[in-house]
């Protein structure tokens, strides 16, 4: 018997057990794997508030089951294998790193939901989710550029991937809008989620002169670094990192993923759970901005706060043109805007930014 | 009161015995620890234990533990012969990853050529990656007298940044729509590192590590080669007269340590993990340390260590999904079983005497 008519088998059985848990015999299970630890404050920690609203949405009706800290690569294939075993009807695996894993496992398992955040490959059991966290970079770089005075943002960045590159163009484009000489500084600290090289970055960066730290990882310690600099200015990330605040933490980008993770855990109960792509923004609520504290001019705060809402309206892209590319070439036209493919796979930079993709 | 006396040689039985001793230990106050978590000891410590083993999908996680300590258990008989000779690599992550992106390139570089030849042409190149990577620390001992702990360990992180820069730049899958990673090595028929026998787990590397083990039994007990290695590592002085060349064997013992982490790296990369990534290395180098010493630098010992660090490892997710154990504490399980490895060391070299104080 070879692997695969085992699991055939395996997920027959589990077949039947979904079917019972549609008639409300039985819970049903949703599986979440996690990139970093629960108690991360960050990427990790809003989608982990994620699972406990669908415990909170749906009770009884509804076990939830997470493994933290698992690295991308076979250790996640084994972890989503060992789920869907154990009964899981819907898993979230909640990092970009775990696509290939997330489509070997559902292949095995086609009674299973699998929902993939960020990536790009989807199957009939497969949806992938992200939100447009860019929109939220957009009001960051705007606020940044305002408040800075060494014309020096610094920017600690983890995987070179279109997710991340979009959000250092959506920043700079907004902040170079209110301050044309402003400069950003980016280091590339190959991690979401590592305190100390999080913290080293954010201390070379000061060092560099930066005033303004954006971060794309996950912890709380460039927040800390920039307290004990004293006159930095940073922005929550993932979560609200309400506890830096009013200063140095002025303002955030918060991840919420429970609308969404209720949704889809409603859809599998009701039996209407399909293959979806979605990519949501400030507007149905996915990407929240954190308050944005008083240590923040006011004129600066309600320029701020119009730009939310005309992203929220939809009456402005945060890729609108004219733009150029990095090189000097034509990329938006004026007024024209990005369309979601070429965000999608996003690899290169604005015109502007003074830095390379690594290579 | 209890005091120790230094026996004239190593307690033979002793050094049988620690090593179960501590993992009774081991369990015995992780046990502790689970209670005071909340959970049911006995409970919780099957699952990690046991579970894996003889539970009702054992028949997912035996293969799985196949797959998990063949690179523990490859690198791990590599160190020992060092170990041994009192020569220490600390740096098989740094030979590991070489291994992997040297054995990644030559597949690579065929694709899509289909060919018998292109595997063992790999395996020879992941070999020579961690060997020559590995002869760094060893020939600047050699040559200059530097310490091999320190220069193996910091090569660690050089080999990481050649990592991250081969995911990015040369190795990057040209078709990944600008996301980092190379092609999957897993699906290129030629190049992959598949099961011998399907659903078995039993994959070239591991059929490599259960060979690895026999040589170095042979090796260490049945050849002067293995005499020299314990001599030396005993009495250095000793070896000399004895007609040992120092520098010869630091830089064999290096080179079978470096070839064997390259080959683990090889297997990882052309099988279980199928690409090269950023953060395509999970820590196997250094967990293999701690096998190392667990099995007492012994291959049989080594075997059965490797084993076990899978068993806690595929335990202790099972144990997070079933239980909502938190990953810090099977951790700390993980970090007991060293800790008491080494403290009950020190009865195969004592013996416990009571004795009254003098009034």
């Amino acid at each position: 018997m070879t692997m695969k008519t085992i699991l055939a088998g395996a997920t027959l059985a589990l077949g039947l057990a979904t079917g019972a848990a549609a008639d409300g015999h039985e819970p049903v299970t949703v599986g979440f794997v996690y990139v970093g630890p629960v108690g991360d404050g960050g990427w990790t920690y809003e989608h982990d508030q994620g699972r406990l609203a669908v415990e909170e949405a749906f009770g009884d009706k509804v076990e939830t089951v997470f493994v933290e800290s698992v690295p991308e690569g076979p250790d996640a294939e084994r972890v989503m294998t060992q789920m869907a075993l154990q009964g899981a009807d819907l898993i979230f695996t909640t990092s970009f790193g775990y696509m290939d894993q997330t489509i070997a496992v559902a292949e095995k398992f086609p009674d299973v939901r699998f929902e993939h955040a960020t990536g790009y490959k989807r199957a009939d059991n497969v949806s992938t989710y992200s939100a447009r966290f860019y929109e939220g970079r957009a009001v960051q770089g705007h606020i940044a550029g305002h408040m800075t005075d060494s014309n020096v943002v610094g920017y600690i960045a983890s995987f070179p991937i279109p997710e991340v590159i979009r959000g250092i163009n959506a920043a700079y484009i907004h902040a170079a809008e209110v301050n044309p000489d402003v400069e950003f500084k980016i280091i590339w600290a190959y991690t979401w989620f590592d305190p100390a090289k999080e913290a080293e970055a954010a201390s070379v960066l000061i060092e560099q002169g930066a005033d303004v730290i954006l971060q794309h990882t996950d912890s709380t310690a460039p927040q800390a670094a920039a307290q004990a600099a004293g006159n930095v200015v940073t922005f929550g990330q993932a979560s609200d990192m309400a506890e830096f605040g009013p200063f140095p933490r002025v303002s955030s980008i918060i991840d919420n993923w429970a609308p969404y993770y209720v949704a889809r855990t409603q859809a599998v109960i009701d039996g209407t759970w399909e293959s979806t792509d979605t990519w949501d923004g400030i507007a149905p609520g996915m990407v929240g901005i954190g308050e944005i504290t008083d240590a923040v001019p006011a004129e600066v705060k309600a320029s701020a706060e119009a730009l939310i809402e005309s992203l929220r309206s939809g009456e402005y892209h945060a890729f609108t043109g004219p733009l150029n590319k990095q090189d000097g070439s034509a990329w938006l036209a004026a007024g024209e805007t990005a369309d979601d493919g070429t965000l999608a796979g996003l690899n290169f930079y604005v015109e502007g930014i003074d830095a390379e993709i690594p290579q | 009161m209890i005091m120790l006396e230094k026996r004239p040689q190593p307690s033979q039985a002793w050094t049988f015995a620690t090593p179960i001793l501590a993992v009774l230990l081991t369990m015995f106050c992780g046990g502790l620890l689970f209670a005071a978590l909340g959970q049911n000891p006995f409970v919780t410590i099957r699952t990690i234990f046991l579970d894996p083993l003889f539970s009702e999908f054992a028949w997912f996680y035996r293969p799985q533990l196949l797959i998990k300590g063949a690179p523990l258990v490859l690198i791990a008989i590599g160190l020992s012969f060092g170990f041994r000779a009192g020569i220490w690599n600390i740096g098989a992550e740094g030979q590991y990853v070489v291994g992997a992106i040297c054995g990644a390139a030559v597949g690579l570089a065929f694709y899509p050529l289909e060919s018998f030849i292109i595997f063992p042409l790999m395996i020879i190149a992941g070999a020579l990656g961690g060997l020559l990577w590995a002869m760094i620390p060893g020939l600047l001992r050699v040559r200059f007298g530097t310490n091999e702990i320190l220069v193996s360990l910091m090569l660690v992180y050089v080999a990481e940044q050649l990592l991250a820069s081969m995911a990015l730049g040369a190795l990057r899958n040209p078709d990944g729509m600008g996301f980092p990673g190379s092609r999957n090595l897993s699906q290129y028929p030629s190049a992959a590192n598949l099961e011998i026998i399907s659903g078995s787990g039993m994959h070239w590397g591991v059929l490599t590590a259960f060979l690895a083990v026999i040589c170095a039994y042979v090796a260490l007990s049945r050849h002067i080669f293995g005499f020299n290695v314990r001599l030396s590592g005993q009495s250095p002085r000793a070896a000399r007269f004895a007609g040992v060349n120092p520098s010869a064997l630091v830089l064999i013992c290096m080179g079978i340590s470096g070839a064997l982490a390259g080959l683990a790296g090889l297997f990882e990369v052309a099988g279980p993990a199928g690409q090269i990534s950023i953060d395509f290395n999970v820590g196997y180098g250094f967990t293999a340390i701690i096998v190392a010493f667990l099995g007492r630098l012994h291959p049989v010992g080594i075997l059965l260590a490797g084993g076990l660090m899978a068993l806690t490892y595929i335990g202790g997710e099972i144990a997070q999904s079933n239980l909502g154990l938190p990953i810090a504490a099977i951790q700390i399980l993980q970090g007991m079983l060293l800790f008491f490895l080494l403290a009950v060391d020190v009865l195969t070299n004592y013996r416990v005497a009571w004795q009254r104080v003098a009034a």
